[in-house]
């Protein structure tokens, strides 16, 4: 082998070239952001080149963006035109798992990059089709960040600009600016700013808020989004309503209260959704139903089966019919919460039109349950009623006709409980229930899975229907599993597997497994 | 119009000599040829050089100050034909596309240019699309310049190079009489640099000139026995003078020590990539100086025999750095040193990948395994160390973690609908054949939509299907093509042929107003009204000319219960013939672009102004995302409640809504759910609007106000 003689350097060393790349998803200004970068290094006597990949790539896609700059010594150096790996100084990733995507391929290094990321999630295509939750882990993404990375300035970069009333480009900008990464006073960055000429002020803002987190961040290692996300507590207060219903409420909430810690806040919040949805009665009958799980409870086991059946039971009461959505789309904290989204400002008006597609079925669901019944039985009837009603409709509900029938059909709330809709619903969650509490006695761990399977039952018409299909066909699994001790654990499997996609190839896949153990 | 406005940049086409020039490559390459003197400009937009279209469509003042002609043509074969006058007279002449896809196109034009010869310059300008980000399929442009043998430039990717190849190009055109392809790759025409500008020329003899004095030669026509002797005048003549040319004027360029026992060739545009792998390897300097001798091929052909041998000269190996497959330079080098009797070892792809892109880890490794065992007392002890790999564990684990993100239909796009109404319909009737085309419609073959099995080139879609005609089967075949690619190639070799050959097949013609893919440029069918070209010429119109009896025009495709309704009829209708559906509206990102400031405008000047936007009752809202199967919209996502009673999250969406309507035409015509509502704000309301408003929400809120009073109401529900 040959021996290799130490090399005697006679070459400039690295001149220096800090070597920078952009991911962002198209649509986010990268390019915007790339120019704002070679100008501030132009600015401070740098040269700069930068080059990108544009063409398809900006319609919605991954991009890359690339800047090499290097102090103007006279001799014009020779820039590379892609990153390389293991060869980036900073990386600026407009989005988490852009960020992941960088650490995939090589580009942020723990000797040398520095990782300036926003911390929020564009979901992509593939999360967001999956009919439970499809999306990526940003926590496992955050980590490997972290460590990948020299110095990880992580924060949510896209609400400081849009909280400035600019776009990510403008933050970004400012959290480089902030890190320091960079040899270049914040000034010059201003400069380059001011210098493009548009947006300028808002620009100026989102880059200064994300300038002084970054700073904050730096000096004294605070990662802002360090913090868990903390959910309301549910409380007594802000319920207002007649005394007599108000007492009622409180009678109501005293029994939630008497219930194991543990159990209280699920409890609490499926008290308030049912009696939201129907009224005090409802509520009663709801800790009813609690009561039977807590009666069957074990402390033992952390009262998994209460808790699931507080939350499940309540999703269940609480079903989606014509009258839920009426009366949702009626209320006024709804019209607030809709001029708040949009941003109505004063002096402009603002006009709401609700889609609707009613089908025959939805239309026996509100009828009183025997008239329902009678017309669902008779297909000839049924379909001419439904060639008059299934139609889209578009129903303005700012309007008073269109929030009328609304409000009518919202009304009717006080009938719900005769319904033709309510009677197949109540005996649906009377079966299911039944099915879970009876079996606690010989596997509590599968009563709670078989609880949790209400999960699956979401949607309207059809999808609602595909639902049904799918919550059916993961309980006919439980004869095969009953008696195995893992069976819980393979209900849970099938019921994730029915969430993966929509038809339920994948359930089925599951369910040909059940059937040769 | 297009996508992108260059009027700012237009300005730097008027630099003059001595002034820095500082921009784009591809501007860079439209400053030198008005620099030297070009006469006509045609070309077809596509990355990487629609910006040298759309400069020039937007510079039609300096252009005409010139007497320069510049064209959109109407496809690269187009293009390249139109360097035909560029045979008789003296006028230097230019074309540029998108390669290889482009080049495919322009090869019968190019094939006859390339046998008769010219007189004046003829440059062609090639986007080489390879690699990272391309949309198209990876192919060389080198075997068309083989094939044809017109010569092919590949300058180092730097603006002044660049610069001085269109130069060099235009005058090895002409020594040579020979047209001349000039590459460049992606990154590089979107290099940000600067050289320093000349004059602008004015051609020496314009297109006027010409046409007011014809000339003709009947040997430069391609027909026997002239095409004869066309091929000998290639070896010849063209050929001989083509290599003295490069030699004579040091084309190919040479850096680093005189000797030494190994050297490195490589393409042009590979130069900036060696010299990093080997200034990491600590054998080069950022400024270029390197221990390596290194032989830089800005003409990659013809390849100069005697260059290439005294370069070779007492070295053991030299490394060909040669990006692309096949490896024609290479085999060619290879040859020269067998012809040559030479024992120099020439290496490539041994070292290099076969296939794929050279990106800067795959070059440093190539150029390090080469080294180390060719010379590798050359080598630093420190760079010999293996990279540590300790950090695998995390990176495998995310691969499974971060989501692709393939480029798909903008938020509000029209074609989205289009798609979701034959998803629709495909649940009702079945799958079908669907045969897809080029451009932006086709990313309905990705998820959401997963629509479409093939796709064949630009106005093909069509043809593509037409094997798929057979009476013996109950169903028809479907197909896509786009109004670029029905004006380039379709509305012949699709439409023509479906009638001539009576298809029975269904054909939507996507209509957005644009060349909406490479940009946004206007084609015949755009709306809008174009000073310097001849638009709103209907698609039906051409397509009934054609002779196609079942047609059916929408003029808004986010109907999706029509758009569904129309292909179902064209699908099952007892009529024979091809169906045609044309399915038009704007593309949004124009259309926005086109109306924002007009809009913004509007609401300030105090003119009544309907914004629409769409929004989902997250509490209505169950969180299937079957609206977002049939949609794929950015602006359409998922949002996690803050509520431990909902396991899945809800659909949302946020302020990039530009308020289209698909949301809820699909959760319409699919009959989803009713959560999504559109928000329609009046800016500067009229007197009745304010009138009206005052009333319904007295009534309004006198009924809310009555049934809360009655209930029980939460102040966080």
């Amino acid at each position: 082998m040959t021996v290799l003689a130490p090399k005697t350097p006679k070459l400039a060393a690295d001149g220096g070239i800090i070597k920078l790349a952009a991911l962002a998803v198209g649509g986010q200004g990268g390019g915007v952001l790339t120019d704002w970068i070679t100008d501030v290094a132009e600015r401070n006597g740098y040269l700069a080149q930068s080059t990108s990949v544009a063409g398809v790539a900006q319609r919605t896609g991954a991009t890359i963006y690339y800047v090499e700059m290097c102090r103007d010594t006279g001799r014009r150096p020779i820039f590379a035109l892609s990153p390389a790996q293991g060869d980036v100084d900073i990386l600026i990733a407009a989005e988490l798992m852009e960020a992941g995507r960088a650490v995939m391929r090589g580009f942020v290094t723990p000797d040398r990059t520095t990782l300036i990321a926003s911390s929020h999630r564009i979901a992509a295509v593939s999360e967001k089709i999956e009919p439970g939750d499809g999306r990526a882990s940003s926590e496992k993404v955050r980590a490997a960040a972290e460590q990948a990375s020299k110095r990880l300035v992580a924060f949510d970069m896209e609400k400081v600009a849009v909280d400035a009333g600019s776009v990510i480009s403008s933050s970004l900008f400012g959290a480089l600016a902030g890190s320091g990464a960079l040899p270049f006073p914040r000034e010059t960055y201003e400069e380059t700013i001011r210098a493009s000429g548009r947006g300028v002020k808002a620009s100026l803002a989102a880059f200064a808020g994300a300038y002084e987190r970054t700073r904050r961040l730096v000096e004294e290692g605070i990662q802002p989004d360090a913090a868990p996300a903390q959910s309301v507590k549910i409380s007594s207060h802000g319920v207002t309503g007649p005394d007599r219903l108000i007492m009622g409420w409180q009678a109501l909430r005293a029994r939630v209260d008497a219930y194991p810690e543990a159990v209280r806040d699920m409890a609490g919040r499926g008290l308030q959704k049912v009696v939201d949805y129907q009224d005090l009665a409802y509520g009663a009958e709801y800790l009813d139903r609690v009561d039977q799980a807590l009666k069957l409870d074990d402390v033992g086991r952390e009262y998994a089966l209460s808790i699931a059946a507080a939350k499940h039971v309540a999703n269940a009461m609480c079903y989606d019919d014509m009258i839920r959505v009426a009366d949702l789309k009626t209320r006024s904290t709804r019209d607030r919460r809709v001029r708040k989204e949009v941003g109505v400002k004063d002096g402009n008006i603002l006009q709401v039109t609700e889609y609707f597609h009613p089908r025959i079925e939805e239309f026996c669901g509100t009828m009183p349950a025997a008239l329902g019944s009678y017309i669902e039985s008779r297909p000839k009837l049924a379909g001419w009623l439904d060639r008059r009603i299934n139609h889209g409709r578009r129903v303005r509900t700012d309007s008073f006709a269109g929030f009328a029938a609304l409000w009518f059909i919202g009304g009717l709330r006080r009938w719900r409980r005769k319904l033709l809709r309510h009677k197949v619903e109540a005996e649906h969650l009377e079966r299911w229930y039944k099915q879970a509490l009876d079996r606690v006695a010989s596997d509590y761990a599968l009563a709670v899975e078989i609880i949790n399977c209400r999960r699956l039952i979401k949607g309207y018409s059809d999808t609602h229907v595909r639902a049904q299909s799918k919550f059916d066909r993961v309980l006919s699994g439980l004869p095969l599993l009953e008696g195995r001790p893992d069976a819980a654990d393979w209900l849970r499997r099938l019921r994730e597997a029915a969430l993966k996609d929509e038809k339920g190839t994948m359930l089925d896949g599951a369910l040909k497994t059940i059937a040769t153990l | 119009m297009a996508e992108r406005s260059f009027v700012k940049e237009v300005e730097k086409l008027r630099l003059s000599a001595g002034e820095e020039f500082s921009g784009e490559g591809i501007l860079a390459i439209t400053k030198a040829l008005l620099q030297c003197g070009v006469g006509y400009v045609g070309g077809y937009q596509g990355a990487p050089i629609s910006h040298l279209m759309d400069v020039l469509a937007d510079a039609q003042d300096i252009l005409g100050e010139l007497g320069v002609h510049f064209e959109a043509s109407a496809s690269e074969a187009t293009a390249t034909a139109m360097l035909a006058a560029s045979v008789h007279y003296p006028i230097r002449g230019a074309a540029t596309f998108k390669s290889t896809v482009g080049t495919n196109v322009a090869s019968d034009a190019l094939a006859n240019l390339a046998s008769g010869g010219v007189t004046g310059g003829a440059l062609i300008i090639v986007g080489e699309d390879y690699g990272e980000g391309s949309s198209i399929m990876q192919e060389r442009s080198h075997a068309f310049a083989m094939k044809s043998q017109v010569w092919l430039l590949d300058p180092r990717p730097n603006l002044p190079c660049i610069v001085k190849a269109v130069e060099d190009g235009f005058e090895l055109s002409e020594a040579s009489n020979t047209p001349v392809m000039l590459q460049v790759r992606i990154r590089c025409c979107h290099v940000h640099g600067s050289f320093t500008a000349k004059d602008n020329k004015r051609p020496a003899m314009t297109v006027a000139d010409a046409l007011e004095n014809p000339r003709r030669d009947t040997a430069r026509i391609v027909l026997p026995p002239a095409s004869f002797i066309h091929e000998k005048e290639k070896v010849a003549k063209r050929w001989p003078a083509a290599v003295d040319f490069i030699r004579s004027r040091k084309i190919n360029e040479f850096f680093g020590p005189d000797m030494a026992r190994v050297g490195i060739v490589c393409q042009g545009g590979m130069y900036n990539s060696v010299m990093r792998a080997l200034e990491r390897i600590g054998l080069a300097d950022i400024y270029g100086e390197t221990e390596v001798p290194i032989y830089v091929l800005n003409a990659v052909y013809p390849l100069i025999d005697d260059e290439f041998l005294s370069f070779c000269e007492g070295k053991d190996a030299v490394l060909v750095v040669e990006e692309g497959q096949p490896n024609y330079i290479e085999q060619a080098f290879g040859n020269m040193l067998h012809k040559a009797g030479r024992d120099t070892r020439v290496v490539g792809k041994e070292y290099l990948p076969v296939a794929g892109e050279y990106t800067g880890q795959v070059m440093l490794d190539g150029l390090t395994a080469f080294l180390r065992e060719t010379a590798p007392q050359m080598l630093p002890v420190q760079i010999r160390a293996p990279n540590k790999q300790d950090d695998g564990n995390e990176v495998s684990n995310l691969a499974a973690i971060v989501p692709g993100r393939p480029p798909g239909f903008c938020t509000g796009c029209p074609e989205r609908p289009i798609f979701a109404a034959t998803k629709l319909v495909e649940q009702e009737l079945g799958q079908h054949h669907i045969a897809s085309d080029i451009g932006c419609h086709l990313f309905s073959i990705m998820p959401p939509f997963e629509l479409g099995a093939t796709t064949m080139g630009y106005g093909l879609g069509p043809a593509s299907a037409s094997a798929f005609n057979s009476p013996d089967a109950k169903r028809r075949s479907m197909s896509f093509v786009g109004d670029g690619g029905f004006w380039h190639n379709g509305l012949t070799s699709s439409i023509g042929n479906a009638v001539f050959n009576k298809n029975d097949g269904v054909i939507v013609i996507v209509d957005n107003y644009y060349s909406a893919a490479t940009g946004g440029q206007d084609i015949l069918s755009s709306r809008a009204s174009n000073k310097t070209k001849s638009t709103k010429h209907p698609i039906t119109e051409a397509v009934k000319g054609m002779g196609v009896k079942w047609v059916r025009h929408l003029e808004r495709t986010y109907d999706v219960g029509k758009m569904r309704d129309t292909l179902r009829e064209a699908l099952t209708t007892e009529e024979s013939g091809p169906k045609v559906i044309v399915a038009s509206s704007e593309c949004m990102l124009n259309r926005q672009r086109r109306e924002k400031p007009l809009v913004a405008n509007a609401i300030k000047g105090g003119e009544r102004v309907v914004k629409p936007k769409f929004g989902v009752d997250e509490d209505i809202c169950t969180g299937d995302h079957a609206c977002m199967r049939l949609s794929g919209c950015p602006s359409l996502s998922v949002k996690s409640l803050d509520d431990p009673l909902r396991d899945d999250p809800v659909a949302h969406i946020d302020q990039t809504c530009v308020g289209c309507g698909n949301c809820g035409e699909v959760a319409d015509a699919a009959v989803l759910c009713p959560s999504f509502y559109r928000a329609d704000v009046v800016h500067n309301p009229g007197k009745w609007d304010q009138f009206l408003e005052k009333m319904r929400r007295k009534l309004i809120g006198f009924m809310q106000r009555r049934r809360e009073s009655r209930r029980l109401t939460f102040a966080d529900a």
